[in-house]
């Protein structure tokens, strides 16, 4: 069976701390999601996301905190228009847009994190393997 | 004439309005036939494939080529000049970044050809003949070159060594290159002869641009009479200047149009239309609540990628659409 390759950007101060505390009291989640932890969920620049859909990623998970608590006052806001414009431009460039998904985790709901990896995980398996590059001339 | 340097020009996949902005150097034109020999440039005169080929490697200082790379012909050629040729310059936004030709990887080779040769409202075509490499006609065996399924930009076929950007490139950008290779100028090769700069720190409109803009909509230009007068993204058009690097003389602007991107991305962005899309999210003016009028609002973009990617769809990071 496709194990599907997951890259999760987490922000420092919601997300990543949620995982940390899902670490801690031992709850056990798919393995597919590789966390790269970033400072905020705004810093998760489109090319990022692009980036790892072409080396291979078959899903994205962006997680941030909610709406009101990011650490620099509104760096989701910026997250969610930009999760909003990628999901449209997808789509045309044949990805799923359901291959993205963000996820608003605060520090304490390490359940959720849990969740939301595990859910994710199986919608991208129901998905498949992403279409790699596309073919070559010749 | 024995120690004027020779050089070359040729076409790709392109539109010919390279061509013509050689040509559109006007009487500065003759100075340089007066510095150069031009050894190949098919669309002007009467020249052969053997006039390259029967050159020894490395026997032009330059070879100019504009348009993008779709056919086996092309890959051919361009790889016979990048062997005769020191310098190869990528001449225009086909040849530099892939350019209007380079939306077709939207497409499969097997949609476009259905379209254009079944479906299409003008198309008549009883016999559904389809461009073949190899087929028969009274007796004689027809050849043609392979139509590639994707499009690509010159540096995904062979090295290049500079970039004149533009579609089509405007004519000081032409001289100032010619001039540079002339006079041993050039900067480090890679190098976009044009600055590194956004085109909105050269705009005339830049002032009239709010310190902090943010929009609540979006418009297209043929939907009301835009003011000239004022920066064409506080009026709610996409305007394409953010993302994209200036030396083109803000021709569009000045011309009452916004950019749409032709001059490509800066030196140090990945792509070009993911660079215009974070800088969109950064300013259209929705709070989280806001969800589903932002939605309502971007309705106005119909085509992202089309927009975003006018002209560097083949050099993104995707490159086109990812198909079986
Ligand atoms: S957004 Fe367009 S019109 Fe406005 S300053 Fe930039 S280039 Fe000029
Ligand atoms: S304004 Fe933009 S689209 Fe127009 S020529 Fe300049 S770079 Fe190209
Ligand atoms: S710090 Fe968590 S989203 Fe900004």
């Amino acid at each position: 069976m496709h194990e599907p390759k997951i890259i999760a950007f987490f922000c420092n101060w919601c997300t990543y701390t949620a995982a940390d505390l899902a670490g801690v009291s031992r709850m056990s989640y798919a393995p597919n999601v590789r966390i790269i932890r970033v400072m905020c969920s705004g810093r998760v620049d489109p090319e990022l996301v692009i980036k790892a859909f072409d080396l291979g990623a078959d899903g994205v998970l962006i997680g941030g905190c909610h709406p009101g608590d990011c650490h620099y006052q509104n760096g989701n806001h910026k997250t969610l228009r930009r999760y909003i414009l990628l999901k449209r431009l997808l789509s045309q460039m044949g990805i799923e847009p359901e291959r993205l998904r963000l996820e608003w985790i605060s520090a304490s709901e390490g359940e959720k994190v849990r969740r939301v990896c595990n859910e994710f995980t199986e919608q991208i398996r129901g998905l498949g393997p992403l279409r790699r590059e596309v073919k070559n001339g010749g | 004439m024995a120690d004027k340097p020779w050089v070359a020009f040729y076409w790709c996949a392109s539109c010919g309005g390279c061509e013509e902005a050689v040509v559109d150097i006007a009487e500065k034109i003759l100075d340089v036939v007066e510095a150069v020999n031009i050894g190949f440039w098919p669309v002007a005169l009467d020249f052969k494939r053997e006039d390259v080929e029967s050159r020894p490697d490395g026997f032009f200082v330059a070879s100019f080529v504009n348009g993008a790379v779709r056919t086996s012909e092309q890959e051919e050629m361009v790889k016979l000049l990048r062997k005769k040729s020191r310098l190869i310059f990528a001449f225009g936004s086909c040849s530099h970044l892939g350019g209007i030709p380079g939306l077709a990887n939207l497409y499969s080779r097997e949609e476009i050809f259905d379209y254009v040769y079944r479906k299409s409202p003008s198309t008549e075509n009883p016999g559904e003949t389809l461009p073949a490499e190899n087929s028969r006609e009274n007796g004689n065996e027809l050849h043609l070159p392979e139509f590639y399924d994707r499009v690509y930009s010159l540096d995904q076929v062979i090295p290049v060594d500079y970039y004149i950007p533009g579609c089509a490139p405007p004519p000081d950008i032409v001289m100032n290159a010619l001039e540079a290779l002339l006079e041993g100028k050039l900067p480090d090769k890679g190098a976009v002869l044009s600055p590194n700069k956004a085109l909105c720190s050269t705009c005339p409109l830049n002032e009239t641009k709010p310190e902090k803009l943010l929009i609540r909509e979006l418009k297209r230009p043929h939907e009301f009479q835009a003011d000239p007068e004022k920066c064409f993204l506080t009026q709610g058009l996409l305007c394409m200047g953010p993302a994209t690097r200036t030396g083109c003389g803000e021709r569009c602007i000045r011309a009452g149009m916004p950019c749409r991107g032709c001059f490509g991305p800066l030196d140090n962005a990945l792509d070009q239309g993911l660079s215009m899309l974070s800088a969109l999210a950064s300013i259209l003016d929705f709070t989280p609540q806001e969800k589903e009028e932002l939605e309502r609002v971007l309705g106005a973009c119909p085509d992202p990628a089309g927009t975003l990617y006018r002209f560097s769809l083949p050099s993104s990071i995707l490159k086109g659409k990812r198909r079986l």
